[in-house]
């Protein structure tokens, strides 16, 4: 049966179609709706974990313990999971394991642009690039044959663009395989480094088979053409470079770690211009070029940001090469200088979210904030504009630490924030530290009870699993003060004359204290709230309200109106108001 | 010989495009079209402008439209219409919808919500269309619905007969909300 699937759908679906049994990681886009589509199949096991170093060794487990393996995360995910990453490169694998790695090139929910193509040529692994929903379907058996075939987990390496696009995939019916049985096996799996000097022998010659492998394999494939031009690619660079130059003969390397020299050797050989089209760094670009073959790359194409047929069109035009004639007049003529201008649309934070509460606050106290990776990043935006700084899951915490070590002047104006969900990832860590080396920082956790940003999922301080079984709750305030923490103090912060008192006191204390902000996401809460109403002849035009940047509260000709469609009866915005204009409840003017 | 067709469906998270986007992938599969969708979503629930491209074809390769490549540009908002004009095919056509909704920096007050969109719109392109999409799904009974009023109005512009949209239509939306929403589709289709 042919279905429209995203990419994350069909990995999904590929890894139920070839077996797997045990599928974990941690959420984070473009990755995440694959773990939460796979976790819906019969007869599967599927859970979120902590963070990805976690879900990995979980994975690991799994695959030595001889069940098929799914491990999902983003690509900055990958970062937190490199520690095991690299050894499970020595101790391979019993049942296969795959690694769902999703790069987000152009940064559309992701703090930086990283290429982890690379880890798979670090770790010596094996990188398989799908170009569309079919192939990421396909790719997830593959992986898994060559998994359990050279004892090696295999990087499934995505972008955005193939995770969320949807194209139509041909499903089939699940595989049922039983476990691989569990053999003791010291020298594979204990990596002392005795054992590990071993693995390091059993890594090289497996990359050397890999190699030959991949001179062969169907996932490298060969559309012969015109042969003046030919065009080395993979991933979603392959639709692009066959939409803009439909005549050139293009090698699609669906396999793009260990690289098959001969076969593109063989290829280069046969046409007079050879290219590299590909995303984000020259990694395949470097590799041919280190084989001594002459070659264009990043000398043509950008080396930052997406590309698109348009980028690729326009790179080889400025080259003189002849492009599909759909691509001959790109020239953008409108909206053209007479056009209104136009205001961005920044996303924001919904109405109703407590983390607006707390940033009206914060900015008050004009505080400095290191913050933390989540919704609340918005929190930088104006016109709240009141985060410092934002660099990795759970950095707030240290970062807070290491400000007031630079000056300790700074301690008594800086606060840490970070999400529930980031700081069970790895801000607990970071609390550790600064209670065992006597700093005094304040932690505000945002609590709102999910992992908001990436579309709330579950956590371990919810109460309930991936697959909606109930489960445990992490006790916040038990798990801080167990750490050393002796000042710990909760509150919801909606009601902000009792939090911004404590975050005075909290910052002015000469320990380490957190503060636990603790009201559900506004989204969490079906039930409709009862929308404030304004009196408008008690308005005076004092903006306080409107400066909250609450996306139903607006401004039209020095009227203030309230979206009663929009607003979720936070009531914040009573708090505010220097007049007393705004009211609980009833009828509103909007 | 199918016809090639790209589409783009323009708005503001929270206005329904990812439905409307739903229906006619549905339709455009049941046409019998190779179909590619792009939908960037992850600020969807946060009130970010929001984009779902479709490509439509026996094959379709890359799953991005580009500028001055789509056929038609369905907008939810007047100002995303505008923002994404660049995108409009020189003979495409636009469709309007005649709401307004106020990004951030125009609530804080530091930015304007431009005026005289629809005049320049209608100035600078041959085909376009505005639609008082939100008083139609109002008339239909469920304001919710303006996404499907819209989504009738752009079904006249394609190459898909009406009866595979209505299919399309009853298999994507909940049985309890489907009267509702076929009238909306109606009222759309009817204009």
């Amino acid at each position: 049966m042919k279905e429209l699937m995203s990419g994350n759908a069909a990995i999904a679906r590929g890894a139920y179609e070839a077996g797997v049994k045990v599928g974990v990681g941690y959420p984070g886009t473009p990755s995440t709706e694959t773990l939460e589509i796979f976790s819906k199949y019969p007869d599967i096991y599927a859970q979120w974990s902590p963070n990805e170093k976690v879900a990995l060794e979980v994975g690991i487990g799994a695959s030595v313990g001889g069940s098929k393996v799914l491990v999902t995360m983003k690509h900055v995910g990958v970062n937190v999971a490199a520690d095991p990453l690299f050894t499970l490169s020595y101790t391979g694998v019993n049942g296969g394991l795959v690694l769902l790695s999703a790069d987000d090139p152009s940064m559309h929910s992701s703090q930086n642009e990283q290429d982890n193509r690379y880890y798979a040529l670090m770790a010596k692994i094996p990188c398989l690039e799908p170009s569309d929903s079919q192939e990421a379907k396909d790719m997830v058996a593959s992986a898994l044959e060559l998994s359990e075939q050279f004892d090696t987990p295999v990087m499934l390496r995505t972008t955005t663009r193939v995770n969320h696009s949807q194209t139509m995939v041909e499903t089939t019916d699940r595989q049922e395989l039983a476990n691989k049985e569990y053999i003791k096996n010291p020298k594979k799996y204990v990596m002392t480094p005795a054992n590990a000097r071993g693995r390091r022998v059993h890594v090289e010659e497996r990359l050397q088979k890999l190699q030959q492998y991949s001179e062969n394999s169907i996932l490298n494939k060969i559309h012969w053409d015109d042969t003046k031009i030919g065009v080395i690619t993979s991933g979603i660079s392959y639709h692009y470079v066959r939409e803009v130059l439909p005549q050139a003969s293009v090698l699609k390397l669906g396999m793009t770690n260990p690289l098959p020299a001969k076969l593109i050797q063989d290829f280069a050989s046969k046409v007079s211009t050879l290219i590299v089209v590909e995303e984000l760094d020259p990694f395949l670009e470097t590799q041919i070029k280190a084989m001594g073959l002459a070659v264009h790359g990043k000398d043509m194409l950008p080396n930052i940001g997406e590309l698109n047929p348009r980028i690729v069109a326009q790179s080889f035009k400025d080259n003189n090469i002849e492009v599909n004639e759909k691509y001959h007049n790109n020239e953008v003529n409108l909206p053209d200088a007479d056009a209104p201008t136009i205001p961005p649309r920044p996303p924001v934070l919904c109405a109703g979210c407590p983390h607006r509460a707390a940033f009206h606050v914060l900015r008050e106290l004009n505080l400095t904030v290191t913050g933390d990776i989540g919704c609340y990043t918005l929190g930088s935006l104006p016109p709240l504009t009141s985060m410092d700084t934002c660099v990795c899951m759970g950095a707030s915490v240290g970062m807070a630490h290491g400000m007031a070590l630079a000056n300790p002047a700074n301690k008594d104006r800086t606060v840490a924030v970070i999400g529930d969900s980031t700081f069970l990832h790895s801000g607990v860590t970071g609390l550790m530290d600064i209670v065992y080396n006597g700093g005094s920082a304040t932690v505000l956790i945002l609590d709102n009870r999910t992992t908001a940003m990436t579309g709330h999922q579950e956590h371990p301080a919810t109460g309930k699993t991936l697959m909606g079984e109930p489960a445990n709750e992490v006790d916040l305030e038990g798990l801080v003060k167990s750490l050393g923490v002796k000042r710990v103090q909760v509150v919801d912060p909606i009601d902000i004359t009792k939090f911004e008192q404590i975050v005075k006191e909290e910052t002015a204390a000469q320990e380490p204290s957190v503060i636990i902000a603790r009201r559900p996401c506004a989204l969490l809460n079906k039930e409709p709230q009862q929308p404030v109403t304004l009196d408008v002849n008690m308005c005076m035009g004092c903006r306080l309200c409107l400066n909250l940047g609450c996306p139903a509260i607006s401004e039209k000709d020095g009227v203030v109106t309230l979206n009663a469609i929009h607003c979720n009866g936070c009531e914040l915005c009573i708090s505010v108001c220097s007049q007393g204009a705004i009211m609980k409840g009833g009828q509103n003017n909007a | 010989m199918l016809k090639p067709f790209d589409v783009m469906l323009v708005g503001v998270g929270g206005q329904g495009t990812l439905l409307a986007t739903k229906v006619l992938s549905k339709a455009a599969q049941k046409k019998g079209y190779d179909i590619k969708v792009s939908e960037i979503k992850g600020m969807a629930q946060r009130g970010g402008s929001v984009v779902s491209q479709l490509r439509l074809a026996e094959e379709v390769n890359s799953p991005l439209i580009t500028e001055t490549g789509a056929d038609v540009i369905l907008s939810f908002e007047k100002l995303e219409a505008l923002r994404w004009l660049s995108y409009l095919k020189p003979e495409g056509t636009v469709i309007i919808n005649n709401q307004e909704i106020a990004p951030v920096p125009v609530l804080i007050g530091v930015a304007e919500y431009p005026g005289g969109i629809l005049e320049y719109i209608k100035r600078k392109v041959h085909n376009s269309e505005v639609i008082d999409a939100l008083d139609m799904a109002v008339e239909c009974g469920n304001p919710r619905t303006a996404n499907v009023v819209l989504l009738g109005v752009l079904a006249k512009h394609m190459p898909i007969e009406r009866e595979t949209w209505e299919q399309a239509l009853e298999e994507v939306v909940p049985n309890k909300f489907l009267e509702v929403n076929q009238k909306a589709f109606a009222a759309g289709y009817n204009l």
